[in-house]
């Protein structure tokens, strides 16, 4: 390794009880690219937060380049040349690309905005790095991953040297990625260092030379890239072996349950346009797509939330009901995108939040009070069978982890009251009638860590095989293939047809969720 | 400096906080006794016993809490269904006046009714204006999106002027010798004095008692659920089958009829008839105790006490020495924002560079 551009020393950090980062050190090379893997809350985030000046370290110190890093500043940190691309954009969408770019690096007591010397500066930035986009283009006009190459090219105007990349690829298709990973490979040839945090083992072999492991605020291990595998990073990251969940086809596929017949709602953030599929009982469809492509409406007229604008949706037969109150005593389980701000009323008790859903049934209520005993019972079974833990039915949902938060609501979707048999009139779908008749999963696994992510699927995969019919949608191109037994592809708003998984080709599935597909209609469902 | 978020309350905090905010309070009104040339130890003595020392200064308390209770809980309601009534002001006018049009000597005599009837119509009456009065600004904000805010504030001056138009014409006293004031209460319809040779009232039993309900309410009833939830969440709280724009409507309808019935019973307990000075800004102060109260339906009790103890003991201290019943104001404002400092305290600590 050449001499090292940026060095952690001993770096902690402290929240309350939690040691966010325990005594970390670091190096990274000129012309590196250092993966920082790490499940959700093993420090990642804390650590490049310190870096970036965003947090003051309890202890430890910051050299770059040579120079020591003053400490909770981010404007030293820019000056001495470290860039940052958060996951989430921090654009102005309604500025062009340019203006965006110099947003915030131009003095502010200045008449006029030296644009045409920045517009060359930008264009030189950009042809240097292969990262082609046209300065005048309005934000809100590019896609994801252009935007994050704006993101990218205005790091690198600023001076750049060290380009830390917070999951670049959570909202980009296969294709996508790929281009990013060529651009680093120029950045690298051209001597920056890039540290690159993910929790994709895969994407990380492929992309890095170094990988520096953490887990609960340790940096567990560092390896060279080419003298590790997948299965060694895994055990590294979760402490103990995790077994990947293995594909195993539906068995028995029974009747339709639902029924979208070219649906279409209004149009909003997101739209669905023509939309035809059908889920049968005993089959996980996985809809596969780019964020942002029609897959919260699609999930939301599933969930009750959304109605309908156009054709029927149809629930054993009958038209879905559009309120989640006469939804889920119909055997509906739903798994919302955000446990935060969707799944969860987070300043509300855990087992508050557990009956949410079935407070207004008369397991749960009778005449307008709440039945406290049976409601907590309840909480209290979903919190055993689910093994949902952090301090019991009384604290506060916000105060869960991710992974117990959707155990919680996992819980709370598969679990029925006990005495609430009258409180649906047998779906004739579900063989079980334990069992929900549907299933809508949207991104359930999202940003848990691989134990969580594994006990998620198994759930889905049990209720499945129990006679559920299962919607999962997923960004997550592994998860999909994974589970699902059917996957279709989603983009802009169209739904094509859902296919048997061994049917696709990771390349095809790609090429379809960037709009580009073999078919020449979407609207030719093809399923029987 | 900046906040860094506490990844948990110490229970020491959460007992330091309102200690520490009291403190803070007491003395930044110190400063200002100090700065007026007063004697620190005997003007908060003086304002001690002016509202707490005897009985007579804590009945006088006692009925200035009476409105404010009431008023409070209507915001403390709303607010935790994020509604900002800012209106109480407002809709305590329209109950008073929905009061004395049920129960005020209407060309000397009055509805012939039997009196405990029409005591329970008059308080239906001012309870059904004032929950009327929020229904459209309600409507208007699940509807279209409209800021309550602005609705609602905006309501008080437009209800003032109506209560105006009242007094200077239909229901104008023929015997006040011109003065802007409404037609006299029937005698049965006032309310009881609790102690004798005092103001105070059984307005205070009933508005203790709607604190009690509104408290079970929201801990003990589908609809209290459903009001914390729309408030913390309103999409989880779609999510999870709750009829938000029901829930909201609702909530408008019980904080609205909570400030109507602080009209009406202002009117029935103490002035028997309806001024446009009535309320020193009841409604306004109501929020004040909601959020001193941390929207708690009992703490709301408790809250509207001490305000009231500390605008009586200012009154009966300024007689005494020179230092001006503004203190009152100081006071009660520096709590708040002492009380709200210190529940942010709880929650995140602060870095200095």
């Amino acid at each position: 390794m050449s001499d090292p551009v940026l060095q952690l020393q001993h770096i902690s950090k402290r929240f309350g009880t939690l040691l966010a980062n325990d005594d970390i050190s670091l190096t990274l090379g000129a012309g590196e690219v250092l993966a920082l893997l790490g499940e959700n809350g093993a420090g990642k985030s804390t650590l490049v937060s310190i870096l970036f000046g965003h947090y003051i370290a309890d202890a430890g110190s910051i050299t770059v380049f040579g120079q020591p890093l003053p400490r909770g500043d981010p404007k030293a940190a820019l000056a001495a040349g470290i860039g940052m691309v958060h996951q989430h954009f921090t654009l102005a969408d309604n500025l062009s690309v340019l203006d965006n770019v110099i947003l915030g690096s131009e003095p502010l007591w200045q008449l006029f905005t030296r644009r045409s010397a920045a517009r060359a500066r930008l264009q030189a930035v950009a042809q240097r790095f292969g990262l082609g986009v046209d300065p005048e283009a309005l934000v809100g006009r590019l896609s994801v991953g252009e935007r994050q190459r704006v993101e990218i090219l205005k790091a690198l105007y600023r001076g750049a040297r060290i380009l830390i990349l917070d999951e670049p690829t959570a909202v980009l298709t296969p294709q996508e990625s790929e281009a990013l990973f060529a651009v680093l490979g120029q950045m690298v040839a051209q001597g920056l260092s890039i540290i690159f945090i993910s929790h994709k083992l895969g994407e990380v072999l492929r992309v890095s030379q170094r990988i520096a492991v953490l887990r609960a605020g340790r940096l567990v291990a560092q390896a060279q890239a080419a003298d590790t595998s997948q299965a060694q990073l895994a055990l590294w990251m979760v402490g103990h072996a995790v077994e990947a969940p293995q594909r195993r086809p539906a068995q028995a596929v029974g009747s339709p349950v639902c029924v979208l017949d070219n649906v279409s709602t209004a149009p909003a953030r997101e739209r669905l346009l023509h939309a035809s599929l059908s889920l049968h009982a005993g089959e996980i469809v996985a809809i596969a797509g780019v964020s942002g492509n029609g897959q919260v409406a699609l999930a939301e007229l599933l969930c009750g939330t959304r109605a309908a604008s156009a054709g029927r949706v149809q629930l054993l037969g009958r038209p879905l009901p559009p309120h989640p109150a006469q939804l889920v005593p119909l055997g509906v389980a739903r798994i919302p995108e955000d446990r935060h701000a969707v799944g969860l009323v987070g300043d509300l008790p855990v087992w508050e939040n557990a009956v949410s859903e079935r407070l207004r049934s008369p397991a749960f209520s009778r005449w307008g009070w709440v039945r406290r005993a049976a409601a907590r019972a309840y909480a209290e079974r979903i919190m055993r069978a689910f093994d949902v833990r952090g301090g019991g039915p009384l604290v506060p949902a916000r105060a869960l982890s991710g992974g117990n938060m959707q155990k919680l609501i996992l819980g709370r979707a598969l679990t029925r009251p006990k005495h609430s048999a009258p409180d649906s009139p047998s779906p004739g779908g579900a063989a079980n009638p334990g069992v929900p008749c549907l299933i809508v999963a949207h991104q359930p696994t999202w940003g848990l860590d691989i134990g969580a992510v594994a006990y998620v699927q198994a759930q889905l995969i049990a209720a499945r095989d129990a006679g559920a019919a299962v919607l999962l949608i997923s960004d997550d191109l592994d998860e999909v293939l994974t589970l699902g037994d059917r996957v279709a592809v989603i983009h802009a708003g169209r739904l094509g047809p859902a296919r048997p998984a061994a049917d696709w080709q990771r390349e095809a599935i790609g090429l379809a969720m960037a709009g580009i597909t073999g078919i020449p209609d979407a609207a030719q469902e093809a399923h029987t | 400096m900046r906040l860094e978020k506490r990844s948990q309350s110490s229970g020491l905090a959460l007992l330091l906080a309102p200690v520490g905010a009291v403190l803070f309070t007491l003395l930044v009104s110190a400063l200002l006794v100090w700065w007026a040339g007063a004697d620190v130890a005997q003007t908060y003595g003086l304002l001690l016993r002016g509202g707490f020392g005897s009985v007579f200064a804590l009945s006088e308390t006692f009925t200035r809490a009476i409105p404010l209770m009431l008023t409070g809980l209507a915001a403390a309601v709303a607010f935790r269904a994020r509604l900002f009534n800012i209106g109480a002001e407002g809709q305590l006018y329209v109950g008073a006046l929905a009061a004395v049009a049920v129960g005020g000597l209407h060309g000397g005599t009055g509805f012939d009714l039997p009196a405990p009837l029409l005591f329970g119509l008059m308080l239906l009456a001012a309870a059904l204006a004032g929950a009327l009065l929020l229904l459209g600004p309600a409507l208007l904000k699940a509807r279209l999106g409209v800021d309550e805010v602005v609705t609602t504030l905006l309501l008080n001056f437009i209800v003032l002027l109506l209560v105006s138009l009242m007094l200077d014409g239909p229901m104008k006293d023929p015997t006040a010798m011109g003065w802007p004031q409404s037609v006299a209460l029937m005698g049965e319809l006032e309310l009881s004095k609790l102690v004798a040779q005092t103001r105070v009232h059984s307005g205070l039993l009933i508005a203790a008692a709607l604190a009690v309900a509104v408290w079970v309410l929201m801990k003990y009833t589908v609809l209290g659920f459903d009001i914390r939830a729309v408030g913390a969440n309103a999409r989880a709280a779609a999510f999870a089958g709750v009829p938000v724009t029901r829930t909201v409507v609702l909530v408008a309808m019980l904080s609205g009829a909570l400030a109507g019935l602080a009209g009406a019973i202002e009117v029935a307990g103490r002035t028997s008839y309806l001024t446009l000075d009535m309320s020193p800004g009841y409604g306004y102060s109501g929020i004040v105790i909601a959020m001193l109260a941390g929207l708690h339906p009992l703490g709301v009790v408790a809250a509207s006490v001490f305000v009231a103890g500390v605008l009586v003991g200012a009154d009966s201290m300024s007689r005494a020495i020179g230092v001006p019943t503004y203190i009152a104001d100081v006071i009660v404002a520096a709590s708040l924002i002492s009380v709200l400092v210190a529940t942010l305290l709880t929650q995140y600590r602060v870095r200095w560079k």
